[in-house]
């Protein structure tokens, strides 16, 4: 057998729709009502603003550590705004205006991000998973509601979000691998913010996308984007529509960047430069959309601007109930519940033992 | 067993864990199979031969080499509405899926505020004895039963091989069932009407009057030939099945304590850090006082299991073991 070449003949996909600069590709423009434009622009508004508001509190003290999103909102509402209320969602924990998009309440992310088991709950009736905290983890569970949705023979697909970090995690070979193998209609999304917490992606990854890792697998990959709004909605409708047809999994890059500190435990300062954040807040993918919106006449400024009034309003209101909210929770002996569908006795025991140390101030456990 | 002989039938081990799954599969249609060679070959201990001829490669599905791959696509299927059955080869392997196990089935429905229930069980063959070496015979399920959160079980019985799936495929919480490989060949009774057993008690499967050893898993049987031993030395021995492992039925074995008033645990995990150590300071917080001797535990030596066959015997608990500490406990102080 002589050596020869073997064809591999994968390409690759770059999309961008609308630049920086505003400029606009007519041909690959997604056909959105005005209706759809102003929403998808007001839950990337509200996903900001909120964020802003968090990263207030929390520095106020008045919330614990959370991941800021700032500069992500294209990437995840773009993405997320393909899906149905009957597909899934399983996001990582940068993906916070997804999450209230698919209905999750201020109230309750300000909750959770102040400890509250309470606040992680998904509305009734919402495909939704709780965010995943281990680093790739939630792309096999992903994997496997796809597999159930396929047994069930339902036309259900399911999306998950992770970051760049998260490819280099061995969850997701496997995760890709299986979708592929199975063909099973999982949408994967990439978050390429560049940064895992000080690790740049170069240290990730030698391969030059995120997105040809696809390829390895035998499914589709595409790189995008991820400030350009337009841009990533159309890749996802394309992998969304693949995957409820019965065409198998999709790999989506969404080339974006996190402008905010990893946590708010994180202090980005020590490994990266303030130029390079400057220049990528000249993408900014918020002021890009807006100013398509007013060129193409769905919106004027002054409604952006009441808008904006309107989302406002609303994260005040969801500040002062979820703070009011907490002062009725926070009874420890709650940590013992939901750790099993039913208390098993030995814990039922040592939720008693604390209830009593609680009652009389550790007296009885001195006495024994 | 009790039941008169014309109502009994013989099979193995493997027999009764293939049939419970069987069972599983025609009872309810969202309970599927998955793991390494489960499929075309019938799995590695040759479980489930046979299945998929019966049911299909939707439902017998042979998956890429991946454990954490599969136990993550099986809490993810649970979640979407299914029962997984995720066969880990060996627990041995369970290291790899380790993450999926303890940070996402055991406290996704913690986390949720008590949203999401994770109902998958995962069965792995686990234990030494049958020289394959230090990587291939390691005996973790008292690792997994430190872990808040999941379930732990350990059939010994031909009976509870059958009997303990279903009853774990109904419950809400992740369940992971040990089977060590050595009894897989092992012949025993089962009821022609048996079917689902509890999971969350102890057995006392030999009366006794002067000892009580505690144990579960294939020890368990060195327990009870001990004891067979021992009676002939006119030494009663009581012997405990834990069967569960987490959460331990301590009462059981603590009333047994309170009859004889000695106890020795045999456990094929380490000593140190390990569930006969839980085990052994229960009984010194629950049954101090009816005590006439200290606990006392045979456990594996700990090393990583040798490959020669005369290393590995010396190296895990045996009956000769079992007999000459019982002695020596209950004739140096009886």
């Amino acid at each position: 057998m002589p050596r020869s070449d073997i064809a591999v003949t994968d390409s690759l996909e770059s999309l961008s729709i609308l630049d920086e600069h505003g400029n606009l590709d007519r041909d690959l423009e997604p056909q959105l009502s005005k209706a759809r434009l102003l929403e998808l622009y007001r839950a990337m508004l509200l996903g900001r603003r909120f964020d802003e508001r968090l990263l207030d509190l929390q520095r106020q003290g008045r919330i614990g550590t959370f991941p800021p999103i700032k500069g992500q909102e294209a990437a995840q509402m773009g993405a997320v705004f393909n899906l149905r209320p009957s597909d899934w969602f399983v996001p990582a924990f940068r993906e916070t205006a997804a999450e209230i998009w698919r209905g999750r309440s201020l109230e309750s992310i300000i909750l959770y991000f102040n400890g509250f088991n309470e606040g992680g709950l998904v509305p009734e009736g919402r495909k939704d998973l709780p965010i995943a905290i281990p680093v790739g983890s939630q792309v096999l569970h992903a994997v496997g509601l796809g597999w159930a949705a396929r047994y069930r023979q339902t036309d259900e697909i399911v999306m998950t979000f992770f970051g760049d970090g998260a490819t280099s995690a061995g969850d997701f070979h496997e995760g890709l691998n299986f979708a592929a193998v199975y063909q099973t209609p999982v949408v994967f999304v990439c978050q390429n913010n560049q940064w895992a917490i000080s690790v740049p992606v170069s240290r990730q990854t030698h391969t030059p996308t995120l997105a040809q890792k696809a390829h390895a697998y035998g499914m589709p990959g595409i790189r995008v984007d991820g400030n350009d709004v337009l841009a990533v909605y159309a890749a996802a409708a394309e992998a969304a529509e693949r995957a409820r047809s019965g065409g198998g999994p999709t790999l989506i890059e969404c080339v974006t960047y996190r402008v905010m500190m990893h946590t708010t435990a994180d202090d980005p300062k020590r490994y990266r430069s303030e130029e390079e954040v400057a220049q990528w807040q000249q993408r900014d993918p918020l002021p890009r959309f807006a100013a398509y919106l007013q060129q193409k006449g769905t919106a004027t400024e002054p409604q952006l601007a009441e808008m904006e009034t309107g989302v406002m309003e609303e994260i005040q209101a969801a500040v002062d109930a979820a703070e009011k909210r907490m002062g009725e929770l926070g009874d420890p002996l709650a940590m013992f519940d939901h750790l099993y569908a039913e208390m098993p006795p030995q814990l039922e025991a040592q939720k008693s033992a604390l209830a009593r140390e609680l009652a009389d101030g550790g007296k009885e456990v001195d006495d024994e | 067993m009790t039941t008169t002989a014309g109502t009994m039938r013989k099979l193995t081990y493997r027999e009764a864990v293939r049939e419970a799954i069987r069972e599983a599969m025609h009872k309810d249609e969202r309970v599927f199979l998955m793991g390494e060679d489960v499929g075309r070959y019938g799995g590695c201990f040759a479980v489930s031969k046979g299945l998929l001829e019966e049911f299909g490669p939707e439902r017998i599905r042979d998956t890429p080499l991946a454990e954490s791959g599969f136990t993550g696509a099986g809490i993810g299927a649970a979640l979407g509405g299914m029962r997984p059955i995720v066969e880990i080869m060996t627990g041995n392997f369970s290291l790899l899926a380790a993450d999926q196990i303890i940070n996402t089935a055991a406290v996704l429905l913690h986390m949720s505020g008590g949203q999401f229930n994770v109902p998958v069980v995962i069965r792995l063959a686990t234990g030494g004895g049958r020289q394959v070496a230090a990587q291939h015979s390691r005996s973790l399920e008292g690792w997994f039963a430190h872990i808040p959160g999941i379930k732990v079980l350990a059939p010994a019985t031909v009976n509870d091989a059958r009997g303990m799936l279903w009853t774990a495929l109904e419950d809400p919480d992740p369940v992971l069932i040990f089977e060590n490989s050595n009894l897989y060949n092992m012949e025993g009774p089962l009821a022609v009407e048996a079917g689902a057993v509890d999971i969350d008690r102890a057995r006392v499967r030999r009366d006794g009057r002067d000892i009580t050893i505690i144990s579960y898993g294939a020890s368990l049987f060195k327990a009870l030939e001990a004891a067979e031993i021992l009676a002939k030395d006119g030494i009663e021995v009581e012997v405990v099945d834990l069967r569960t492992l987490r959460p331990l039925d301590e009462a059981t074995f603590l009333a047994s304590v309170a009859r004889t008033h000695r106890a020795l645990v045999v456990d094929e995990g380490w000593r140190s850090g390990s569930l006969a150590a839980e085990i052994s300071a229960r009984i010194m917080e629950g049954a101090f006082y009816d005590l006439d001797a200290p606990v006392a535990r045979l456990c594996t030596a700990e090393v990583p299991l040798p490959y020669a066959k005369h290393l590995e015997e010396a190296a895990l608990p045996q009956v000769a073991g079992i007999v000459a500490l019982v002695k020596k406990m209950v004739g140096g102080h009886g």
